[in-house]
């Protein structure tokens, strides 16, 4: 295994062991305050356990024996690096000089730093914006020239602290898809609150509560099958699966699903999975046209209280509406909907 | 001793706080005699005559009930400057004449008459770490000297007595007044400072003095005089106040301070 | 959910075409306008007191140009050192926990509160020759009383806690997040301080820097107390005003508006070069 992590941090009731394979992608899924940022940091070197060891590739980062540090590389020398929520890109540093700043300060020549900022840049998209400062860039592109630069400083251990959280809804679908190109091949960590970047970005999940890793596996098992009341509230996705037609994802039913590009070099026919969550979908008493949505026929099964909101289940999907809604379109059990999701609400990815 | 003259200090500043408040009013003197029964001289006088004057204004409440001496210090021309600005003064007691002469041109002060003089000594600390015995000694280049800037009556005097004695004096510093020359040779920064008799005196034990005979080359006279403004009663007062500066009783105090008659 | 408060006041200051003042009550105008004029006015008084046509004479003279040199070499000689010394002070303060470092942090300020006066004795009892570290000095050859080297360190007291204060402000507001990314993409303590700390903080620095110039420019007190005063050794534009008052009042409010003028050049071009909005 690459990393194996088991720390305690009993002023923040902390105590998780965690383990990371090589070239494989662990998401840590949480309430906020449950420690996923406590183990991120203790990896990082931000942050001293009191007790355990952390390891990567063999080579001791950290081990502490009650209180006592015993072992510790400064975080300069973990070949960790860390993408947070924010960007913080440097403000002085254009585009290019942010992304060559792993490489510059690892001991690389300047030609060959900015190569491989380049090329990095490229890889997320932003060949064109290289010479930009920082400040003229928008909250996405930001974030992925963050992910640019995290990725061209070769850590051995990427760590991603919410790296959507930050951004509008409207530009996560995009770098979802960037990261979870990047990501293949990468060992990374990712903590969110979200089960769809779990779901699509994740080999394996482990949920944190109070400080403890409550449930860990297989994602699609954790997500699928939760037992901890966390992974349980968080999963309830919708979830179709199919083949790739070029255009969309075909159903075996004969639904077609349109979503976000997953991008090039997929092959007519290859399985695909289409994710979306229950908020995003509208119910209909009849069939709504337009561009951008997908619809879907289907009888109402079972009303139940979610929240502030109803959710409303048909035999494959789930939506949530308002109250007010649902009392407006007399839904009840047996009556025939229409759902409909916008295409961009809608995550495409292969397997 | 040092004590005793901090207490000088406090008693200074405090009648000059009420000096400079007094001055915000609209009548000059005598302003608080309202309640009837106190009168107030005001003496404005040089900062080397606070301890001096001091007993001396203690010696004129006591043979004058009912009247309150005030007494404000600092250097000759920045009393002659508030003088002409309208200070509320009833006496000016000046450390040179050429100060008194500038308010004798102004026709502010009555006649003024020489009260006492001060010569230079030789300041040195007490353990006289460069040996100086004699005004040739600070002329050797390895005595740190401090000296008045030339700008400064003591350091007119120091530049004269230099002159007279026909030597070239390196000071390592030209000081702004006595006081700063003082501090640095108590503090052992300078091995010796031209300042006055009447300093040496007043510092005690923290300086040692050594007399030399060029001093007579530079012999600073002290003038005193009533200032005009004033009613009659004020003018009495302030008459009185020069008189008793000039009696043998006054004289005899200002020798205890170090100072020479004129 | 962590808005760092730099970006929120970058972009307060983006929008600027037309931005009406909210919260700022009416009559804070009058309190505003009295406060600029109480110190305005007096500066106005002193230019109105100048003898112009014999103000060039005034402040070219020898010792007056004497001065202005030396004043000028030496704040700028403290100001290096205030950057030397005050740089990883304030570094520490801003970046260090240990117990003691509030005290530690009221302790650098102290001189901000001391009257110079008391900080020019305290540097007597310290570098003096019968200071504490003065015989030591002096066995080393080193003599700092009267020397040019004791007007520096009387300025550069002063004026430390003015490069300290500023630039821990700078650091606190930028905070640690950049650091920590730097540091985890592979580069050095030294190499993050030199390519991420001191740019993001570099307006604090500059401002810290040009307030120790202009207050090791202004300094009197700990000056005429520690270092004494002869011409082009001691006596900087300040001790040459005072001493110059005491005959030639003429020349001496020549000399202050001298002073006024340099140091306003001096936050003047500061002020210039300084990048918009800094980006804290």
């Amino acid at each position: 295994m690459t990393l194996a992590f088991a720390a305690a941090l009993p002023a923040r009731g902390f105590d998780v062991e965690l383990d990371v394979a090589e070239g494989r992608t662990l998401a840590l899924l949480g309430p906020n305050g449950a420690g996923k940022s406590t183990a991120l940091g203790i990896t990082a070197g931000t942050l001293r356990p009191h007790d355990g060891h952390v390891t990567l590739d063999g080579r001791p980062l950290v081990r502490a024996e009650d209180g006592r540090t015993r072992t510790w590389v400064p975080p300069h020398a973990r070949q960790v690096a860390l993408l947070a929520q924010e960007p913080l890109l440097f403000p002085h540093l254009s585009v290019r000089q942010n992304v060559a700043f792993g490489p510059r300060s690892q001991g690389a020549a300047r030609r060959a730093a900015d190569a491989a900022a380049d090329r990095r840049l490229a890889q997320v998209g932003l060949a064109h914006l290289a010479d930009r400062p920082p400040s003229t860039l928008s909250g996405g592109q930001a974030q992925r020239v963050a992910v640019a630069r995290a990725l061209a400083a070769e850590p051995r251990l990427l760590l991603l602290d919410e790296p959507m959280a930050a951004l509008d809804v409207d530009v996560t679908p995009e770098l979802r898809q960037t990261l979870k190109h990047l990501l293949a091949g990468q060992t990374a960590i990712i903590t969110t609150h979200d089960v769809l970047d779990a779901l699509l970005l994740a080999d394996e999940v482990a949920v944190i509560e109070d400080g403890r890793v409550v449930e860990r596996g297989p994602t699609p098992q954790v997500l699928s099958r939760p037992r901890s009341a966390f992974a349980a509230r968080i999963a309830g996705l919708n979830l179709l699966t199919g083949v790739w037609t070029g255009g969309g994802v075909r159903t075996p039913a004969g639904e077609m699903v349109h979503g976000h590009d997953p991008g090039d070099g997929l092959a007519a026919g290859a399985p695909m999975t289409a994710v979306f969550r229950p908020a995003a979908v509208s119910v209909y008493l009849d069939e709504r046209h337009g561009s951008p949505r997908n619809t879907f026929r289907g009888t109402v099964r079972s009303l139940e209280p979610r929240g502030d909101l109803v959710r409303v289940r048909t035999d494959h999907l789930a939506a949530d509406v308002t109250p007010q809604a649902a009392a407006e379109l007399s839904l009840t059990p047996g009556t025939r909907v229409w759902l409909s999701v916008k295409a961009a609400e809608v995550d495409v990815y292969p397997g | 001793m040092r004590k005793h003259r901090r207490k000088h200090v406090a008693a200074g500043i405090a009648a000059l706080a009420v000096t400079v408040l007094a001055g915000c009013g609209t009548s000059a003197t005598g302003d608080d005699g309202a309640d009837g029964d106190t009168t107030t001289l005001t003496v404005f006088a040089a900062a080397s005559l606070q301890g001096s004057f001091e007993d001396l204004a203690e010696q004129f409440e006591d043979a004058h009930d009912g009247v309150d001496v005030r007494l404000s210090f600092a250097g000759s021309s920045d009393l002659v400057a508030q003088v002409q600005q309208g200070a509320p003064a009833d006496v000016f007691a000046s450390a040179d004449t050429a100060n008194m002469d500038k308010l004798v041109a102004d026709d502010l002060v009555g006649n003024p008459q020489d009260f006492a003089t001060n010569t230079l000594e030789i300041a040195v600390p007490p353990d006289n770490p460069a040996g100086v015995e004699t005004l040739a000694d600070l002329a050797a280049p390895d005595v740190k000297l401090v000296l008045c800037a030339p700008e400064v009556p003591c350091g007119a005097a120091s530049a004269k007595v230099e002159d007279a004695a026909g030597l070239d004096l390196q000071p390592v510093s030209e000081e702004q007044s006595v006081t700063d020359v003082l501090g640095k040779v108590i503090a052992g920064e300078a091995d010796a400072g031209l300042v006055y008799v009447t300093d040496v005196a007043a510092a005690g034990d923290d300086v040692e003095g050594v007399e030399f005979p060029e001093s007579d080359s530079a012999v600073n006279t002290y003038p005193i005089a009533p200032v005009a403004d004033g009613g009659d009663e004020q003018a009495d007062l302030a008459q009185q106040f020069v008189d008793l500066v000039l009696s043998d009783d006054g004289q005899q105090t200002l020798a205890g301070f170090g100072f020479a008659a004129p | 959910m962590r808005v760092s408060t730099g970006s929120t006041t970058g972009r307060t200051g983006s929008t600027t075409g037309g931005a009406a003042a909210v919260g700022l009550p009416r009559w804070a105008f009058a309190p505003a306008a009295v406060g600029g004029l109480f110190v305005l006015l007096p500066l106005v008084a002193m230019a109105t007191r100048v003898d112009w046509s014999s103000y060039w004479s005034l402040v070219t003279s020898e010792s007056a140009r004497a001065a202005l040199l030396l004043s000028l070499q030496t704040s700028a000689a403290s100001t290096v050192v205030c950057l030397v010394l005050g740089v990883p002070m304030a570094l520490v303060l801003a970046r260090c926990r240990f117990p003691g470092i509030d005290l530690l942090r009221s302790l650098v300020m102290v001189p901000l509160v001391l009257p110079p006066v008391v900080g020019g004795i305290a540097l007597l009892y310290t570098f003096g020759r019968r200071g504490l570290l003065g015989e030591t000095l002096e066995v080393a050859g080193l003599q700092i009383a009267f020397s040019t080297t004791a007007v520096v360190l009387a300025q550069t007291f002063v004026a430390l806690p003015f490069l300290v204060m500023s630039l821990e402000g700078a650091l606190r507001t930028a905070g640690a997040r950049y650091e920590v990314v730097a540091a985890s993409l592979g580069a050095r303590p030294t190499t993050v301080l030199r390519r991420v700390t001191l740019p993001l903080v570099w307006p604090g620095l500059l401002s810290g820097a040009v307030l120790s110039f202009a207050r090791a420019l202004g300094e009197f007190g700990a000056t005429i107390t520690f270092a004494g005063s002869l011409q082009g050794v001691t006596r900087t534009l300040p001790l040459e005003i005072y001493l110059q008052r005491e005959t030639d009042p003429d020349a001496a409010v020549a000399l202050s508006l001298l002073l006024v003028v340099v140091a306003v050049l001096v936050i003047a071009a500061t002020r210039q070069g300084r990048p918009g909005r800094s980006v804290l």
